[in-house]
């Protein structure tokens, strides 16, 4: 019995209690990215956003979740039952899955894997099977050509992220998340980098499909793309999930390229702030970014997007691949 | 193997659609996302104004006017105001033909304030839009000071202006004329330079000169194909030859010289609501004569015969001699025309409306062919489509 509790429960319920540890901030800060966008937005497009609910809108979230939450869930008569309700699920799930590698100070990381990159590169890509069959499943055509739409561009822009990962990767001289951070000591990897920090930034926007690549939603043309059918608590889950994993690339972003959760400077008083609130701040930033761009920028066009994706950027950054080789070779600055 | 046929994607655009401006709704045959036939159809806004116009008195016809195109509705009413006054004969006092030209352009400003941005927003861009209907926003608060209503002002009539603009009006708008441009500016900023903005906009909906006169368009659908035609110089009406301004023109008929037309046709606007305010002179608004504009209420307390004149002008209306006209107003959103027969009773035997929208939309599936669905998006939103007038 003693072993069992040893083996078996205690660590079952601690790893629990880590998980918690990190969804319940996770989703609060998914629910106040939201308000943070709102009002964000509304300063910039000199209006005031919400400020009704609660003290200056604080409450708006929590109202809009509750709101969601007592809709009727419509399920179309043509749809899949099944596929259409799964893939809310999944692309929720996975928004949330890819949290377990991310470090958030030293040593404060739930599965400090060895190969962590390719970890959070594989979950990001999974989540266009969320869209996909939520496209397929509407059994209508807008959602449908969401799809369509939204496969070819995560297609073509994970290629050329995979280029500008493993550019970090080489300087870092290795796939641990932990250990990139680390290498980010003398320097972030923004500064010599910088044009592979710029298509990254970029990519992650056609990634969570923001605008001006958010084609697979375009508002105008496709009214809402893939989750037109969507109603109540699915609707909700792909929202969230779309959220989530706009912090989960910014984290993403912010450890790759801003070094992580380590200080601006390495010296007092920059030192005796945690890790963590450096990596939310840093999170925060990049997400501000999103939103500006969001506020600022028209949407591409279809062709227009996948011309960029293959023809601009895929050349781009294998060329900086080979480049960043050779200077590490060139020079002897490859790492261990 | 037998040869198999694939079905083009039959998608059906609208008649609920955000970027569809209304109630359009097209069928479009895609291959893929490439747009191989559209068909718009209309009819779900229609209300049969041009009949109820024909069982109303002149002047309640007047508003159905603002209810047409009830994005720019002081340009309507005009071109209705215009066509009675040829029947009756009426020429108007100056200070009238000024303030309606200045309420022109206040209108023009409007118009082209919700299209620009709005186009912006159907390409993605969303900030323009709350910024100009801020502007917009002011605007209309000048309607609302001139004639009560926010939209549908009604203040064009046969024979005048309901009333004069109240005082302290005319600096309100110079102190718009003069703060405005700085709106512009920042919406050219925002989107004229932006090479999304422009790869989305330029060489989309092309469409040549010669097409364009085949089709019936007019306004800054024309003139964007670099022919300078506009009726404020071509047949100016009110006092329109005495301003000075310049009518811009595109080159090559695309979105996104349709856009730089309506953003200078702003700018033009300004100047001539400036001219105006410079040099309108004192005097009445409206024609002194009391069979067709009602006498003043201190002069009704005391004389008979204005009493009735009033009475028989909101009762029964005015008589309007037999025969037929056409006036034509360059709206905002091109040249809207009135034809209109009278048969001597006080209602119009037939009201005729020539919407400059109407004849826009036709031209639609020939300039989306070939386009992408995004790209159809574009075009509605640089036409300036407005269901109001086009259903009518």
């Amino acid at each position: 019995m003693a072993e069992l509790w040893q083996g078996y429960i205690w660590p079952t319920i601690f790893i629990v209690l880590q998980i918690v540890a990190v969804l319940v901030p996770l989703l609060l800060a998914v629910a106040y990215t939201t308000y943070a966008e709102r009002k964000i937005i509304g300063a910039m497009q000199l209006r005031r956003g919400p400020n009704v609910v609660g003290p200056f809108g604080l409450l708006q979230p929590i109202a809009d979740g509750v709101k969601l939450l007592f809709k009727e869930t419509i399920l179309p008569a043509g749809a899949n039952r099944v596929v259409f309700i799964a893939a809310p699920i999944i692309t929720f799930v996975l928004s949330l899955v890819a949290w377990a590698v991310i470090p958030f100070g030293e040593g404060m990381v739930i599965a400090d894997i060895n190969v962590g990159i390719l970890y959070l590169f594989a979950i990001s890509s999974l989540g266009v099977y969320g869209i996909i069959m939520a496209g397929w499943a509407s059994n209508s055509k807008y959602p449908f050509l969401g799809a369509l739409r939204s496969a070819a561009q995560m297609v073509s822009y994970e290629v050329s992220m995979g280029f500008v990962i493993i550019t970090v990767v080489v300087c870092a001289g290795s796939l641990n998340l932990s250990e990139i951070v680390e290498a980010q000591r003398t320097v972030w990897f923004a500064i010599p980098l910088l044009p592979m920090f710029v298509i990254f930034f970029v990519s992650i926007l056609a990634e969570t499909n923001r605008t001006p690549f958010d084609l697979p939603e375009g508002e105008a043309e496709l009214v809402a793309g893939y989750f037109v059918e969507y109603s109540s608590m699915t609707f909700a889950l792909f929202f969230l999930g779309e959220y989530a994993n706009m912090l989960l690339l910014s984290g993403m972003t912010s450890i790759l390229f801003l070094g992580g959760w380590l200080p601006v400077l390495g010296f007092a008083p920059f030192t005796w702030i945690p890790g963590p609130i450096w990596l939310a701040l840093k999170i925060a930033l990049v997400m501000f970014v999103f939103i500006w761009v969001r506020a600022t920028l028209p949407r591409y066009r279809y062709d227009q997007l996948m011309r960029l994706g293959w023809k601009v950027f895929l050349p781009f950054s294998l060329f900086w691949v080979v480049l960043t080789a050779g200077v590490l070779i060139a020079f002897d600055w490859v790492p261990n | 193997m037998a040869e198999a046929t694939i079905k083009p994607l039959t998608l059906n655009f609208g008649p609920q659609h955000p970027a569809a401006h209304g109630v359009l709704r097209m069928v479009m045959e895609m291959d893929g996302e490439v747009i191989e036939r559209l068909d718009p159809h209309i009819g779900l806004l229609h209300r049969g104004t041009e009949k109820l116009i024909e069982y109303k008195t002149y002047l309640q016809a007047v508003h159905y006017f603002d209810r047409l195109d009830y994005v720019a509705p002081m340009s309507q009413e005009h071109a209705f105001a215009l066509a009675a006054e040829n029947l009756l004969g009426l020429e108007l006092p100056r200070r009238a033909k000024f303030v309606r030209t200045l309420f022109c352009e206040v209108t023009r400003i409007l118009n082209h304030l919700l299209n620009v941005t709005t186009y912006a927003f159907d390409v993605g861009a969303m900030t323009p839009m709350l910024w100009a209907f801020e502007e917009r926003e002011r605007l209309m608060e000048f309607y609302e000071r001139v004639s009560g209503a926010r939209m549908h002002s009604g203040y064009f009539r046969p024979g005048g202006v309901t009333r004069d603009m109240p005082a302290g009006l005319a600096d309100d708008i110079h102190a718009f004329c003069e703060r405005f441009p700085q709106t512009l500016d920042d919406i050219e900023e925002i989107l004229t330079e932006n090479r999304i903005y422009r790869q989305r906009s330029v060489d989309i909906g092309v469409i040549s000169q010669e097409e364009a006169l085949d089709w019936g368009f007019t306004g800054p659908m024309i003139r964007s194909t670099g022919l300078p035609w506009d009726l404020r110089k071509a047949q100016p009406y009110e006092v329109y030859d005495e301003m000075d301004f310049d009518i811009p023109v595109g080159r090559n008929g695309d979105c996104f010289d349709r856009y730089l037309v309506r953003m200078e046709e702003m700018r033009q606007s300004l100047r001539i609501m400036q001219q105006c305010l410079d040099k309108m002179p004192e005097g009445p608004v409206r024609v002194d004569d009391q069979k067709v504009m009602p006498p003043k209420r201190a002069e009704m307390k005391r004389s008979m015969e204005a009493l009735i004149h009033h009475f028989k002008l909101y009762t029964e209306g005015y008589h309007v001699p037999p025969g037929e006209t056409y006036a034509a107003v360059e709206a905002p959103k091109g040249e809207f025309g009135v034809y209109l027969v009278a048969d001597g009773s006080n209602r119009p035997y037939k009201c005729h409306i020539r919407a400059p929208g109407f004849a826009h939309l036709q031209g639609m599936d020939y300039m989306c062919k070939g386009h992408m669905l995004a790209d159809s998006v574009a075009i509605l939103g640089s036409m300036d489509i407005v269901f109001g007038e086009i259903d009518r």
